[in-house]
């Protein structure tokens, strides 16, 4: 039941604003009832968090330990389900989409004037979609639901995106963006496909439960092949170089919720699903492969970081040091200890929360100065009341400060990478020192510097304070009060930590 | 119950349709009036999808040597009718500018709507051979049927012609088999060593030329050059029927003769039909990225279609004929519904651009309605989630990767990753804002409501099936299930 509601409320909701729209757009209604869907997928996540079991069970189980899980027929020529379930990461990950589910339709308040019924719509469903990412664990449901979320995103992007652009730019940022996640998730499905005719010929089941295909046989070539098609799509989705080309198109075309949306969770699916679903299912092809990821994810943090070095637009400055970001994740994700992670769930965490936050301050910052061009701003610290500020403290969470969340989850990866990749670590660390210098520098060229006259520009409304003072608080509470998150997620990170190192160990045998 | 009478009961939705034609021929004899032309049409159609759904249970039936009315020929007639009805209602609208007489399209089309449910029950070269001419020859007048406009009655001149050659080929190849074997019915087509020798070059050269007519029907590449010139000359709700009910009969026929000829069993033959389809994907997609006519877009999206399809013929999975099944039912629904939107929106007689995508822009803010129905059919047509072409996409990925087919596997995923460049852009087209010299969309008065609601229920389907697929592909089963044995 808790989970149908999490997973319907969203659509529900959305179809709710839609209705709004007919005969005149009744913008006010919308906001409300997005943020009240939104806000009815929080709470009962909360009761979750406080009431549910988490605790570590010993022995590293064979089966996955689903706090709730429901299953209804589906589709029974193939043995497809409708099979949700959830455990400690899922409940973190829709945590996090609903709070920026919430964020996305305050922050977009102020920005989206036309068809807002519409706009809210779409807002919903997408949120909707992942949210049935985070909790379908029928691999075919799970593909359903990541395709369906691109939909409405198409739209949020082609129909309410940058102002300062004319539509065609638009809606080729979306199309991009539609056509990479797209081919990926195709190749996606054939390796869904081919997992299950492997599982198929092994044992004579046809069945897409993710619990049943846990027990196939994948090593060997074929292994291999399918596990590369599932990394392809993650990679496109999150997004490793060298699949980062639609990124920092598709967010700076992105309308400011649109955006937030965009880094805090659709990236974020991308690195739920390697850990739910890449690792687990393919160990031992996923330990053969952990060199190349593990190059990838350096390659990314350099990449990202030289990147937004060079841009003169903060949203691209942003949406390349997410890049930046999600490298360590890659990096932690293929290390495959325990203690990596749960850094890289907390990396996951901290960093949707820190970019999600920079990217609405950038938003509130072109409201106010009607350009995001840095070599246009300067001088501004003081003059835009508390923005400024807010900017400082999550750039340096964005570079990762001790008592932010993000300083501990690349400080766990890390730490925990060390054992088996040293070297790998050594050099991701010196990424680090890169994230200070375009962090600063970006703050650098836009808060500080000459003033060109005194006086304040315009403050901040209280609606936008209160958003702000919410997202630093998690940020710290991620940072100061970890065991928070890490606590509910322990099993989970356990269970695939031990999955993958008998995978190594096979893999070691094979080789 | 005897069996002549087992047998006529057994061809009764065709004697059905047949019986509507002769019966409109009379009438038309008697006075012109088409309300009761198109009733007629429409209730003799209808009559034979009752028909069609009423011998479900009664087995398969042989009827005289040349058909066989199995599950797989019913669910196939179903989808024929459905597809003519849905052309009919798209025709009233289309036909009410036209200043001729517009009574004899209907007998056209519901006789040939005959020839392609003749040619899908077809187990005999003189059967597919009837079928395939009662499909086509009333093509060439519906294609030219406006033929006041030039590029109507060019395209009409354009598809007789090359169907003539396809129609030579067609004999040349039975001929060839018969020379061989002695016989023309599809299972007797047995190389002449036995089951498992190989076949000698005369048989492979008749399948051969019979395979390049079919493909001519198809439009695969590389047969396929008519297809957008006549697709864009053809009146839209010909051009429907030539999309729709053409190609699913004639796909059809081809599988059952794949299935029912052991002949067909040949590597060689069944990796030259693997480079057709590559070829078909990739040629189609990439012809249709920089149409800006809508229905030569939707020709060359028609050929990676058949593309797609084709594969299932290379693989001979198990899955392979249900997967025919629910990709053509898919394909058909969503394609009706694309042109069925054309045919309403490109006014008709007004020039050769009314498919130009520029009238299309803004479409939301004038016929809501409609620009939601396209803008579902072309994600159906992209083959995304929540849509019934994703199914489809579905079945064609399971066969090839349950056979093994890494290369067509490539094919189709790179084939539809292309085509997602130019649905999209039809799909963000309908959204803009309409620019001011724009046209308006015409609304003809008669049948335009009840045409809307076809294309209507036509998206709603699409949804449905997309969501809950269930009672289609336990249909499509049943019907690979009739086949195979």
């Amino acid at each position: 039941m808790l989970l149908c509601w999490l997973l319907f409320i969203p659509f529900i909701g959305g179809l709710a604003c839609w209705a709004t729209s007919r005969g005149r757009d009744n913008a006010g209604l919308a906001r409300v009832i997005a943020f009240l869907s939104m806000a009815a997928v929080f709470v009962p996540a909360v009761v979750v968090w406080f009431t549910g079991d988490f605790s570590l069970s010993g022995d590293p189980s064979v089966a996955p330990a689903w706090q709730y899980e429901i299953a209804a027929d589906w589709i029974s020529r193939f043995g497809i389900e409708f099979h949700l379930a959830l455990d400690g990461l899922s409940l973190v990950m829709v945590m996090l989409a609903s709070v920026l589910g919430m964020l996305s339709v305050v922050a977009s308040a102020s920005t989206v004037k036309s068809r807002v019924g519409v706009f809210h719509a779409n807002l919903l469903w997408t949120l909707g979609g992942v949210i049935g990412i985070f909790l379908a664990i029928d691999l075919f449901l799970y593909f359903f639901f990541w395709e369906l979320m691109l939909i409405p995103m198409y739209f949020l992007i082609a129909l309410w995106g940058h102002e300062e652009n004319d539509r065609s730019t638009n809606t080729a940022a979306a199309v991009k963006f539609f056509i990479y996640t797209q081919t990926s998730g195709l190749a996606m499905l054939a390796a869904i496909i081919g997992l299950v005719f492997v599982h198929y010929d092994q044992t004579g089941v046809l069945t897409f439960d993710y619990n049943q295909l846990l027990t196939t046989d994948t090593s060997g070539a074929f292994g291999m092949v399918l596990m590369l098609g599932f990394f392809l799509a993650f990679a496109v989705k999150l997004p490793a170089v060298p699949f980062h080309g639609w990124l920092a198109d598709t967010q700076a075309n992105a309308p400011t919720s649109g955006a937030v949306d965009l880094s805090g969770i659709l990236v974020k699916t991308a690195a739920y699903g390697l850990l739910r679903f890449a690792l687990p299912l393919f160990p031992e092809a996923s330990a053969n492969f952990a060199p190349v990821a593990m190059t990838l994810g350096l390659i990314s943090i350099y990449y990202g970081a030289v990147m937004a070095f060079a841009q003169n637009d903060i949203k691209r400055l942003i949406s390349y040091s997410s890049i930046s970001h999600m490298g360590f994740a890659l990096v932690g994700l293929y290390a495959g200890t325990m203690l990596a992670l749960q850094g890289v769930v907390l990396q996951v965490l901290a960093s949707a929360v820190s970019t999600a936050a920079l990217f609405i301050l950038a938003g509130q910052l072109y409201e106010r100065m009607g350009t995001r061009d840095m070599r246009a701003l300067g001088g501004l610290f003081g003059r835009l009341g508390a923005l400024p500020g807010f900017s400082l403290v999550f750039v340096v969470a964005s570079l990762g400060m001790p008592a932010t969340g993000n300083f501990l989850g690349e400080f766990l990866i890390l730490f925990g990478a060390f054992a088996t990749h040293p070297w790998f670590v050594v050099i991701a660390a010196g990424g680090m020192i890169l994230a200070a210098v375009y962090a600063l520098y970006m703050m650098h060229r836009v808060y500080w510097g000459t003033p060109d006259a005194g006086g304040t520009i315009a403050n901040m409304r209280a609606r936008e304070y209160t958003m702000m003072m919410a997202l630093v608080l998690i940020t710290l509470i991620l940072g100061l009060f970890p065991n928070t998150v890490l606590h509910v997620t322990q099993t989970v990170t356990h269970d695939i930590s031990s999955w993958f190192a008998a995978g190594v160990i096979a893999a070691a045998q094979a080789s | 119950m005897n069996d002549t009478w087992f047998q006529i009961l057994g061809a009764l939705p065709p004697l059905l349709v047949a019986l509507s034609v002769i019966g409109l021929f009379v009438t038309l004899c008697i006075a012109r009036h088409e309300r009761l032309v198109y009733a007629m049409t429409v209730g003799g159609l209808n009559l034979a999808l009752v028909a069609t759904i009423a011998l479900i249970p009664l087995g398969p039936v042989a009827v005289t040597p040349l058909y066989i009315v199995d599950f797989y020929t019913l669910f196939f007639w179903g989808v024929i009718l459905v597809a003519t009805l849905a052309c009919a209602a798209f025709a009233v609208p289309y036909l009410s500018g036209f200043d001729d007489r517009r009574e004899e399209f209907y007998i056209l089309l519901a006789t040939s709507a005959l020839g392609a449910m003749s040619l899908v029950a077809a187990r005999h070269f003189g059967s597919l051979f009837v079928g395939l001419e009662a499909l086509s020859i009333p093509l060439y007048g519906m294609i030219a049927y406006t033929f006041r406009t030039r590029a109507s009655l060019e395209a009409g001149f354009k598809y007789l012609i090359l169907s003539g050659v396809a129609s030579a080929f067609l004999l040349f190849g039975m001929a060839l088999l018969y020379g061989a074997t002695g016989s023309l019915a599809f299972t007797d087509l047995i190389p002449p060593g036995g089951y498992d020798a190989d076949a000698g070059p005369w048989m492979l050269m008749g399948i051969g030329m019979m395979l390049v007519a079919l493909t001519f029907k198809l439009s695969l590449v590389p047969f396929h050059v008519w297809t957008p010139d006549v697709y864009e000359g053809a009146p839209a709700p010909v051009a429907t029927f030539l999309a729709t009910v053409s190609k699913t009969a004639v796909f059809a026929l081809l599988l059952r003769l794949f299935v029912s000829a052991p002949i067909t069993d040949n590597a060689w033959l069944l990796t030259l039909v693997g480079v057709l389809a590559f070829a078909s994907m990739l040629v189609g997609n990439l012809l249709a990225l920089r149409q800006d006519n809508l229905k030569r877009l939707l020709g060359y999206s028609s050929i990676a279609h058949l593309g797609y399809l084709l594969t299932t013929l290379v693989a001979g999975a198990s899955l392979s004929i249900e997967a025919v099944a629910v990709y053509l039912a898919t394909y058909v629904g969503t394609s009706l519904g694309a042109f069925g939107v054309v045919s309403l929106v490109s006014s008709p007689f007004a020039g050769k651009d009314a498919a130009h995508i520029d009238h299309f822009r803004g479409l939301y803010y004038k016929r809501p309605v409609l620009a939601v129905s396209m803008a579902i059919m072309m994600l159906s047509l992209a083959g995304i989630p929540l849509t019934m072409g994703f199914i489809g996409k579905f079945y064609i990925l399971s066969v090839t990767m349950a056979s093994g087919l890494w290369w067509l596997t490539a094919g189709v995923i790179v084939g539809s990753g292309i085509a997602l460049f130019y649905y999209l852009r039809v799909m963000a087209v309908l959204f803009m804002d309409r620019p001011a010299h724009a046209r308006e969309p015409q609304r003809s008065g008669t049948g335009d409501n009840w045409a809307q609601t076809v294309i209507w229920l036509l998206a709603a389907a699409t949804i449905l099936m997309g969501v809950y697929p269930a009672p289609l592909i336990d249909l499509a089963a049943v019907a690979g299930i009739t086949l195979g044995s």
